[in-house]
């Protein structure tokens, strides 16, 4: 399989899908296009509709209302064993009565293709997975992580347009789940077939994915690449569930053609290019403002300087080895602010009580 | 899209239509027909169709019919509770005191239920006789100087014979029961301050309770319909309603008496069985899972 | 662990309850092979020409045939009926669910002499004459319960990703019913089929009941118990059968065990009957 660069035509194209299962709404009005040959993640809290809308993708259940188009072909009535996806689920589901190359030689069984040609394919395959020699082992022999690659392996020897993965890496152990996403993405790069993830770690979804769709309550809320989620996230929702987000009330004071003033409580007064206000937002209407804690600092030498400066008093600190996670009072505050702070060389760490200079810039704060 | 059923509902449908279509046919149609069946009457062969309560009225002032009640169900009582009785130590050694091979000692204990019931009162029938097994050995040992007489052709050998056929059926349901009794709880009540004897009173004989119950319906629902053995090591003295309804269907050529009779007992059944099932959850049913 | 009640006298109690359990299946062989005519101790001496008579009986050999016919049959349309029950059961929702499984079970607890008498008053009414056939449905009316309590568990016990999995790979149903579910539950499904026909080979009440001139077995048994000078013989048969029928079993259990370890389980205890 060659490296393909991704090419414009959205190879999946959702079209106001809507889902309900009696009463309830698992999916409200979903539209959406995913790129060829991009790593695109659905992510979001337990029960938002990800993994239905998955299953939508795949064929496991009609839309109640709404289209589903891959590769330019409407998916209406077609049945899950004749679409272009393969999916690896989320218990794995490798088949315990057959061994490991049966299980990943299954679907190319169905097209009945000859059994050399069967057997080369099985083993190209399990070597891009790093499971060379596995081929003859059952299936209860696997660990879950070689379960995992079979998984994958079974789906990606059948060259579909598109792999959806339901949570692959949540039955890992940590240091496992890193190092497969790491290696997902890559065998995702090398391989350029188009992959769909759903998953609830957002950290996970950063790391591997081209396009997150972060959703909640069945509804998308909003579409982007990694770093513009987590530098401009549309919604305080989607900015809290996307790392940590300090909020602050703030009151626009000026609007002019391009610019906008605002006075952030316990920060002070900025201005900000009307462009920074969120899409479809009318500017008069903000009312809080949101800072990273990595995007404020402390200023520890009286040499520091900052593009701006505020005071304020470290309430308590959070020792992580590489960071410090401080919680600091902010004049004119209730609740404190988070800021975090790298453990470099010589860097002291302020202890609890300790007044320090807060410092901060005014393309770091998000507006919503 | 439309209401109703959707292709997997209908799937589901077809897929217990056929089990449940043939018990509906050959269950439900002839309990019901026997239910009508009761209130017709039989001359010989003809059957007349008029509705009458002639055979309930007989099956309730006949004294022989209500001797006949009365003791089936006196022995199927004994017979409860004796093989739940003598099946709950059985059962509690296998869950407490069996640490490994429990499928192969439950194995064990079910071999002798999958021979031949018939056979199986027969050969009781064979030890307890006059010239039988257990009278042969005695006198051979000298124990004995006459063959003892009292064991068989009574109510006492239906007792023993259903004791031993019903055994694995009663240990059973204990067995599971006992099994799901978190050991934690008779430790706590342990490092609370109980004894063993009281532990087992306080907590696993309480917990224990479903399974008795489960274990003596099972028990007595069929017992009181049996009718080999009564038939075999019974005698005059241990013939139960079973065999009443077996000779008016067959030689006594009056069926509809023989429905009612069976009817009769149905009910009878069932309204201990239910009056057995909610003592049963009052007493124990408290613990819930 | 827990300091129990005493296990001695515990353990003595539970021997002798299982000699009590084995006690008349162990004089079956034993007088057998008995070369006497009563049985009785003291023991004669040791010979096989019991099972030779067995062999020359004519009615018994119809006996064994016809009871076989049954109890293939009964097997094979119970575990069909069970398997589409438990399938049921476990991959839908359907109204009343518990009210209908219910009532299949409902043979489990009813007295076999009112099975069979309600199964001969409906034949009765509908003039049906009785055959080796109404034996065969009545059987299976009580065997479908058991098969149901075996193949619940398989069926339950597949993991419904696995089919779905073997769909999007691109199979149709029939194909994955073919590939994947059936190699999965069939240890349970053999299971079923040899104790369905263990239980229709024992079966005696509904037998007597619904049989027209055709005996099975246990029927061909009953008869014979009023001659004493058969007894030896019936014997032999019954050693025979219970040889059989424990040989059934033990493969029944291999298959249930097989199945467990097969879908990764560990072999586990009871099987659930009630």
């Amino acid at each position: 399989m060659t490296a393909q660069t991704p090419s414009r035509a959205p190879i999946i194209e959702l079209k106001n899908v809507c889902k309900k299962f009696d009463q309830f709404e698992a999916l409200k009005n979903i539209t959406a296009d995913i790129q060829e040959g991009e790593f695109f993640s659905l992510l979001g809290p337990s029960g938002c509709g990800k993994t239905t809308l998955l299953r939508l993708i795949a064929g496991f259940e009609p839309p109640t209302s709404g289209d589903i188009f891959i590769d330019g072909k409407s998916m209406d009535g077609i049945s899950a064993n004749r679409r272009p996806t393969n999916m690896v689920f989320q218990s794995y589901a490798i088949f315990p009565h057959l061994s490991v190359a049966d299980n990943v030689g299954y679907g190319l069984k169905t097209k009945k293709l000859p059994k050399a040609e069967i057997a080369s394919e099985v083993e190209k395959v399990l070597n891009m997975v790093d499971l060379g020699s596995f081929g003859g082992r059952a299936a209860h022999e696997l660990s879950g992580g070689q379960r995992q690659r079979v998984a994958l392996a079974r789906a990606l020897v059948m060259r579909p347009k598109v792999i959806l993965l339901d949570e692959p890496l949540s039955a890992l152990d940590k240091k496992l789940r890193d190092q497969m996403q790491i290696e997902l993405r890559d065998l995702q790069k090398s391989v350029g077939i188009t992959f769909i993830l759903v998953t609830h770690d957002q950290e996970e979804a950063l790391i591997m994915s081209d396009r997150i769709a972060v959703m909640f309550e069945g509804e998308i809320a909003q579409l982007a690449t990694p770093e513009e989620l987590y530098r401009r996230p549309a919604t305080k929702r989607v900015a809290s569930f996307i790392g940590v987000m300090n909020f602050l009330d703030a009151k626009v004071t000026r609007i002019s053609d391009d610019e906008l003033e605002l006075e952030i409580a316990a920060l002070g007064p900025v201005g900000l290019p009307k462009s920074a206000a969120p899409e479809g937002v009318d500017p008069a209407q903000i009312t809080k403002i949101g800072i990273r804690p990595e995007m404020l600092t402390l200023l520890f030498d009286p040499s520091d300087k900052a593009e701006h400066e505020v005071a304020g008093n470290v309430v308590s600190n959070d020792y992580y080895g590489d960071m410090t996670y401080y919680s600091v009072q902010l004049p004119g505050q209730v609740d404190p602010v988070t800021i975090s702070m790298r453990n470099t060389a010589g860097r002291s760490i302020a202890k609890p009580g300790s007044p320090v200079r807060v410092g901060w810039g005014a393309d770091s704060v998000v507006l919503f | 899209m439309a209401r109703g059923l959707s292709r997997e509902d209908r799937q589901g449908l077809t897929l217990i239509g056929l089990p449940f279509g043939y018990a509906l046919i050959m269950l439900a149609a002839p309990l019901l027909m026997v239910i009508t069946f009761s209130f017709w009457t039989q001359n010989y062969l003809d059957i007349d169709r008029t509705l009458t309560l002639n055979n309930y009225r007989e099956v309730f002032s006949q004294p022989i019919y209500q001797a006949l009640l009365w003791r089936s169900l006196r022995i199927s009582l004994i017979v409860t509770i004796v093989t739940v009785t003598l099946a709950f130590p059985v059962a509690y050694y296998l869950s407490f005191h069996v640490k490994r091979r429990k499928a192969l000692w439950l194995f064990l204990i079910t071999v002798p239920f999958w021979t031949s019931y018939l056979l199986r009162v027969f050969l009781w029938k064979v030890i307890l006789g006059y010239n039988g097994v257990l009278n042969s050995a005695l006198l051979e040992v000298g124990l004995i100087d006459e063959p003892l007489t009292f064991i068989l052709y009574n109510a006492n050998a239906v007792v023993l014979t259903l004791a031993h056929a019903w055994a694995p059926f009663a240990i059973l349901p204990i067995f599971v029961a006992l099994e799901k009794i978190d050991r934690s709880l008779l430790e706590a009540a342990e490092d609370l301050g109980d004894g063993p004897f009281r532990r087992f009173w306080r907590v696993t004989f309480p917990l224990a309770i479903p399974g008795v119950v489960a274990a003596t319906l099972i028990v007595l629902i069929p017992t009181v319909g049996d009718f080999i053995t009564p038939k075999l090591v019974g005698g005059t003295d241990g013939l139960m309603v079973a065999n009443m309804i077996q000779i008016q269907f067959g030689k006594a050529n009056n069926a509809p008496l023989g429905a009612a009779l069976a009817v009769t007992s149905m009910v009878v059944v069932a309204a201990i069985s239910i009056g057995i099932y909610v003592a049963g959850r009052k007493i124990g049913g408290r613990v819930s899972r | 662990m827990k300091r129990g009640l005493s296990p001695r006298w515990l353990t003595f109690y539970v021997v002798s309850y299982m000699i009590f359990l084995y006690a008349p299946v162990i004089l079956l062989p034993m007088f057998a092979f008995n070369d006497a005519t009563i049985i009785a101790f003291p023991l004669s001496g040791f010979t096989t020409k019991w099972f030779g008579l067995l062999w020359t009986t004519d009615a018994l050999h119809k006996a064994v045939g016809n009871s076989a016919m049954v109890a293939v049959v009964t097997a094979v349309v119970s575990t069909l009926l069970g398997a589409c029950a438990a399938r049921a059961a476990a991959r839908y929702r359907f109204p009343a669910q518990k009210a209908v499984i219910g009532f299949i079970m409902l043979p489990l607890v009813l007295p076999e002499i009112i099975v069979a008498v309600a199964l001969i008053v409906m034949l009765m009414q509908l003039g049906l004459s009785l055959s080796l056939w109404t034996v065969v449905a009545g059987h299976v009316l009580i065997c479908t319960p058991f098969s149901i309590a075996i193949l619940n568990s398989a069926f339950a016990g597949l993991d419904q990703s696995l089919e779905e999995a073997s769909f999007d790979l691109g199979e149709s149903r029939w194909g994955t019913f073919r590939r994947v579910t059936l190699p999965l539950v069939m240890p349970g499904v053999i299971s079923s089929l040899l104790i369905c026909f263990t239980i229709s080979l024992d079966e005696f009440i509904i037998a007597f009941f619904l049989t027209g001139t055709d005996a099975t077995l246990p029927v061909y048994i009953w008869s014979q118990l009023r001659f004493p000078s058969k007894l030896p013989s019936v014997m032999a048969l019954g050693t025979i059968l219970l040889v059989v029928s424990v040989g059934l079993l033990v493969l029944a259990e291999w298959f249930r065990r097989r199945a467990a370890r097969r879908q990764g389980k560990g072999a586990t205890s009871t099987e659930g009957f009630v």
